[in-house]
């Protein structure tokens, strides 16, 4: 087995056996999932029709936003990035494995909605499993950059759940698995497309689930792909081995860089 | 024996304004145990995490076995090894998983065998949180040198453990070095230093004060030794006689003390003393300036030796 699988093997692992985590990446989603379709639909009948893409979003959004960069910040703090630089772990490893493991998780509470959603709340699956598949992937790759970037950058724990929420709350209220974005005003409109989740939402329901996109899809795949790429190239170029994040190489501002294929969004779609 | 293997010249590190190490130089032979010596914010730190390639130099020149630490960072993976003060482990992570994560990582099979030698055989599938603090450190000094590299860097190896387990470590410490590695410790252990090292550098405000041989070191200070003694009428306590080379007393509990520039003529001059008196001697102990003496004079005299 080669080091990176090692790496790979056991933080995978630990993804299970720390209660912190496992909460974050198990329990909530599932628990929220379990309340949205017992209640929701209750509520408002046709929010059973995108409850496997809401749902699917919403755990990616929970496992890499507010697990992962706090997984990042804890290593950091114990001095555990220290001990790998030492020991000859890449940088590069460092960042990728916990993103990884992370979306590894995220697959298998994924693949616990899909299955269940049809048979507990008559949820439609996926009409394109391959779109799903691609969508699914890109929106991973993009919360995952999102989280692992807010993880290096970030100077606490306490600045890390603030940065988190930054993210993760206007992506519950404006990206469109609560409230359809056609229904939100224009300029709310423009901001949900500053959020990764938007483009997830958009390219599932317009690519995967068949119930049409509010802009075009491929685009919003295009965002999510080159936002990941642009979040991890950052993430890598901002990073810091030292227990007090002070041996980086550029100011931690540079971060809002990531958000430059978001923007881009609002005036191309 | 008598080969450096650490090659410290006008090593120079700053952080902003402030000057942590201000051009120190040291070599450490091959075979030995080095000290590195000094209060909180003296330089030992800074001095460690650059030979340990995480911090540039901002002058002078780092070699460990030839090996610069800012420009070879992966030869000098295989070269050292290091027993971190704080853990670097994930608490969840198993004794097993993590000898077999950083032996890949140095491309080495996992070593079992001195998982077990040092008593955590039986511990491979606990988890790192779960072990005791004399565990934790010799699990971490395990993976320090798993990959057997020729220097081993300790930072406070001892700190917080209780007696066993140091001494434990000692041992360990000394086998490493029967087995020829280097190894190169910083400590705040006086006790510790001057039993475990051949040779100690002490750091103030960034610059080395003092180097040598414990014994060179204590022998290089004012040199006072004490003298401490009880006799059965307690006359030299009532008297407060005046003794050849005395340069201070006290007294603790029954024992007058003298601290004396010359250990004969102070010791002949309180025997002939109380003999005179018909005052018999219960106890008469003669002690060497330690380490820790040595080093409280230097620390508090701002350096001056």
């Amino acid at each position: 087995m080669t080091a990176f699988a090692h790496h790979l093997s056991f933080e995978f692992r630990l993804g299970i056996r720390n209660r912190q985590l496992l909460f974050l990446t198990y329990l909530f989603p599932l628990v929220f999932y379990l309340f949205m379709g017992f209640l929701m639909i209750e509520i408002n009948p046709p929010f059973g029709d995108v409850l496997i893409p809401a749902m699917i979003i919403f755990t990616l959004l929970a496992t890499t936003l507010l697990g992962l960069p706090e997984l990042l910040v804890g290593a950091r703090e114990l001095g555990i990035f220290r001990s790998y630089k030492i020991n000859g772990v890449p940088s590069g490893s460092i960042l990728a494995v916990p993103a990884l493991t992370t979306m590894m998780h995220t697959a298998v509470v994924s693949l616990i909605i899909i299955v269940t959603a049809p048979l507990l709340f008559d949820a439609p699956m996926p009409s394109n499993w391959v779109n799903f598949v691609v969508v699914f992937v890109a929106m991973a790759f993009a919360a995952a950059g999102l989280g692992v970037l807010i993880g290096v950058v970030s100077p606490s724990s306490r600045t890390t759940m603030f940065l988190s929420q930054m993210v993760f709350i206007p992506s519950i209220l404006l990206a469109g698995f609560m409230i359809p974005l056609s229904q939100l005003p224009e300029a709310f409109r423009s901001v949900a497309k500053l959020l990764p989740a938007t483009h997830g939402v958009n390219a599932l329901n317009g690519l995967a689930m068949g119930t049409g996109a509010e802009f075009d899809p491929w685009g919003s795949v295009a965002v999510l792909l080159v936002g990941g790429l642009l979040s991890f190239v950052l993430a890598s170029y901002l990073f810091s081995w030292d227990s007090r994040n002070s041996t980086r190489r550029g100011h931690p501002v540079l971060a809002v860089l990531a958000l430059v294929p978001y923007l881009a969004a609002i005036f191309l779609f | 024996m008598l080969e450096p293997i650490i090659d410290v010249k006008d090593f120079r590190k700053t952080y902003g304004e402030f000057i942590a190490v201000d051009g120190i130089s040291f070599a450490v032979n091959s075979g030995e145990i080095f000290g590195l010596l000094g209060p909180n914010g003296a330089g030992k730190t800074s001095t460690l995490e650059s030979l340990e390639g995480l911090r540039a130099p901002n002058g002078g020149e780092l070699r460990i076995a030839g090996i610069d630490p800012t420009q070879e960072a992966r030869k000098l993976r295989n070269t050292i090894g290091v027993q971190l003060q704080v853990s670097g482990l994930h608490e969840n992570i198993t004794v097993s998983e993590a000898m077999e994560f950083f032996c890949a990582y140095h491309g080495v099979p996992a070593n079992y065998e001195l998982l077990d030698r040092l008593g955590l055989g039986e511990k491979r599938k606990t988890q790192y949180h779960q072990l005791s603090t004399g565990q934790q450190r010799r699990l971490s000094l395990a993976l320090a040198i798993a990959h057997e590299p020729p220097v081993l860097i300790m930072d406070e190896p001892t700190a917080g453990l209780d007696v066993a387990t140091r001494v434990e470590l000692h041992a360990i410490m000394r086998e490493q070095q029967a087995k020829g590695t280097t190894v190169m410790m910083a400590t705040h252990d006086m006790a510790e230093a001057e039993e475990m090292a051949d040779r100690i550098a002490i750091l103030l405000n960034g610059k080395i004060v003092s180097a040598g041989t414990p014994m060179e070191i204590t022998a290089t200070g004012a040199g006072l030794t004490k003298v401490s003694v009880r006799t059965q009428e307690s006359s030299l306590l009532a008297d407060g006689a005046d003794f050849p080379a005395v340069t201070s007393t006290t007294s603790k509990e029954a024992y007058q003390i003298y601290f004396s520039t010359d250990i004969g003529a102070t010791v002949a001059a309180v025997i002939e003393y109380a003999e005179a008196r018909n005052d018999p001697l219960i106890d008469l102990r003669v002690e060497r300036p330690s380490l820790e003496d040595r080093f409280l004079e230097i620390t508090t005299n701002g350096g001056s030796v």
